[in-house]
């Protein structure tokens, strides 16, 4: 059975920085110090030479236009109404379909999780569909639902429920045993010992699949849109190409990418919020 | 109060058994207070899980209060030697000690009392609030003991669980656990490995054999209840006491039997 690395697995923060050695109180805000001014710098430097590249030559500006004139295109579309429809529709179709993906993949997967023999049932099957590319879907989503945003959910879930469900698994699995007997000799019942210990020691493992999932469900979105042509920011910038206006395809490339960034940036503020608790948020005592 | 009937473990593994416990037969009377040592690995572990209701002997029986153990009983709690594992870091100090209580079905007052009482009887009444993974070892394990404490068991039983905390901490820990022994009238079966923690505390010491497991010896605690770090340890009974168990276990590990058969 494939395995994902540790660093996919095991569950993560940002706000580990031994550097600093300053004691940080749980739920302390994203720090602010030399590291995110180096990375200011860095995206500063990157914008630079995306300016400079196709001003002197170096790059066909037919081909790569300015930043400055890229971002002006941007600024320009985020006054037009429609722009705002797409974004719309791009969020809708990554939210709706996370969320099936979601409530699916933990419900299954708390289910096979704490069946063993399910589990061993289940395995090669699930290894058999999980590298399955979502993209391989298009031709059976079209046949199946059209342009219809039920396309866009098809690949949207399919991509994002493997993410979440394997992440379940493992966090279902790692319910410590000392714990698990502690609740026992309470007189905890199966249900109780869900919602109370293995919920708890699985959430780190679910919020990391929440966020992978979340990341390739807004690839997945925007792929639809763009080979279905169902309505988001996939099909502008597919009308966009075929009208010729590089920048503003640039535009919109920036725009998902922007939104692919605020979507992480979110699920870590969760994961901070949610796991205050868990070792790799609270990171400055030593237990 | 506490009956261990020749309780056997086998453990099957593949191609090979391996016996664990062969015939332990021991009881405990009401409001008694009795460590257990043995040498390591003689599985005392095993013996506390098949006591606890978390393990079926392979043959013999348990009973508590009269009622045969099958799965955990509602009038036992358990205390683990690794605390750090055994509370909930989700939870708060206050949450993890009245979680068992819910499970209770016991009403909110009811609970908060509980609480209350024994966060005050181990001398945590002040970090109610706070989580766990906020608190030294020494307090971690209060909390613990407080969780047990609360859920107002007849029965208290300790696996080890001192043996991850410091010296000092130890022995505050023990004159604790005698307090609250005398407090609350529970009958308390001790599992350690240390000679003089068991002698120190118990009324009774039970020696285990090495595996596969029996009761080597039963050894009373002649010294008065009333004890004290200090002078308790420098007593010569207590010296005398703690030669002879120490002697049991060097047989134990020997494979010699009880050098005089037990007197209860």
């Amino acid at each position: 059975m494939t395995t994902p690395t540790t660093d996919t697995a095991r569950p993560t923060t940002g706000s580990q920085r031994p550097a600093e050695g300053r004691v940080r109180g749980p739920g302390a805000a994203f720090p602010f110090g030399s590291n995110a001014l180096l990375g200011i710098a860095g995206s500063a430097c990157f914008l630079l030479l995306w300016e400079i590249a196709p001003r002197t030559g170096a790059v066909s500006a037919t081909y790569l236009p300015p930043a400055s004139e890229v971002l002006t295109t941007l600024g320009e579309r985020l006054l037009v109404a429609g722009f705002w429809v797409a974004v719309g529709d791009t969020l809708a179709g990554w939210g709706l379909g996370l969320a099936i993906a979601f409530t699916a993949a933990v419900t299954l997967g708390f289910v096979v999780g704490s069946v063993p023999a399910l589990r061993t049932f289940t395995a090669s099957t699930v290894e058999f569909l999980r590298p399955i590319p979502s993209v391989a879907l298009i031709p059976l989503a079209i046949l199946l639902y059209g342009t219809d945003i039920r396309s866009t959910l098809l690949l949207v879930v399919y991509a994002s429920f493997w993410q979440i469900y394997i992440q379940v698994l493992y966090g279902v699995a790692d319910v410590d045993p000392v714990a698990d007997q502690t609740a026992r000799s309470y007189g905890l019942g199966r249900l109780a010992r869900i919602r109370y210990v293995v919920w708890p020691s699985a959430l780190p493992y679910v919020l990391t699949g929440v966020r992978l999932g979340a990341a390739v469900a807004l690839i997945l979105a925007v792929t639809a849109q763009l080979t279905i042509g169902s309505p988001g920011l996939g099909q502008e910038i597919a009308v966009a190409q075929s009208g010729g206006a590089t920048a503003l395809v640039y535009a919109l490339i920036v725009a998902t990418g922007a939104i692919g960034v605020l979507v992480n940036v979110g699920v870590r503020a969760l994961e901070r919020r949610v796991l205050h608790w868990h070792t790799s948020v609270r990171g400055e005592i030593a237990a | 109060m506490l009956d261990v009937n020749g309780v056997q473990k086998i453990y099957r593994g593949k191609d090979r058994e391996v016996e664990a416990v062969r015939d332990l037969t021991f009881r405990l009377e009401e409001g008694e207070l009795a460590c257990l040592v043995g040498p390591s690995g003689c599985g005392k572990t095993t013996l506390l899980k098949c006591i606890a209701g978390l393990l079926k002997p392979t043959s013999g029986s348990v009973e508590v209060a009269g009622k045969a153990v099958t799965g955990p009983p509602r009038d036992m709690s358990v205390v683990f030697q690794e605390y750090g594992r055994s509370l909930f870091s989700w939870l708060t100090v206050q949450g993890n000690v009245e979680l068992p209580l819910k499970e209770k079905k016991l009403s909110k007052e009811r609970r908060r009392t509980l609480v209350t009482e024994a966060l005050e009887a181990v001398g945590l009444a002040d970090s109610a609030r706070s989580y766990p993974w906020q608190l030294s070892g020494g307090m971690q394990q209060r909390v613990a003991i407080a969780r047990a404490i609360a859920y107002e068991p007849r029965v208290l039983l300790m696996d080890e669980p001192f043996a991850a905390v410091d010296a000092q901490t130890r022995a505050d820990l023990e004159d604790l656990i005698r307090g609250l022994w005398q407090r609350f009238s529970m009958t308390v079966l001790f599992i350690t490995h240390d000679i003089d923690e068991a002698v120190y505390l118990g009324q009774r010491v039970l020696v285990l054999s090495s595996s596969p497991t029996v009761v080597q010896d039963d050894v009373a605690v002649d010294l008065p209840a009333e004890r004290d770090q200090l002078t308790t340890r420098s007593d010569q009974r207590f010296t005398e006491l703690r030669a002879r168990v120490y002697s049991e276990i060097q047989n134990a590990k020997n494979g010699q039997a009880a050098s005089a058969p037990a007197a209860t």
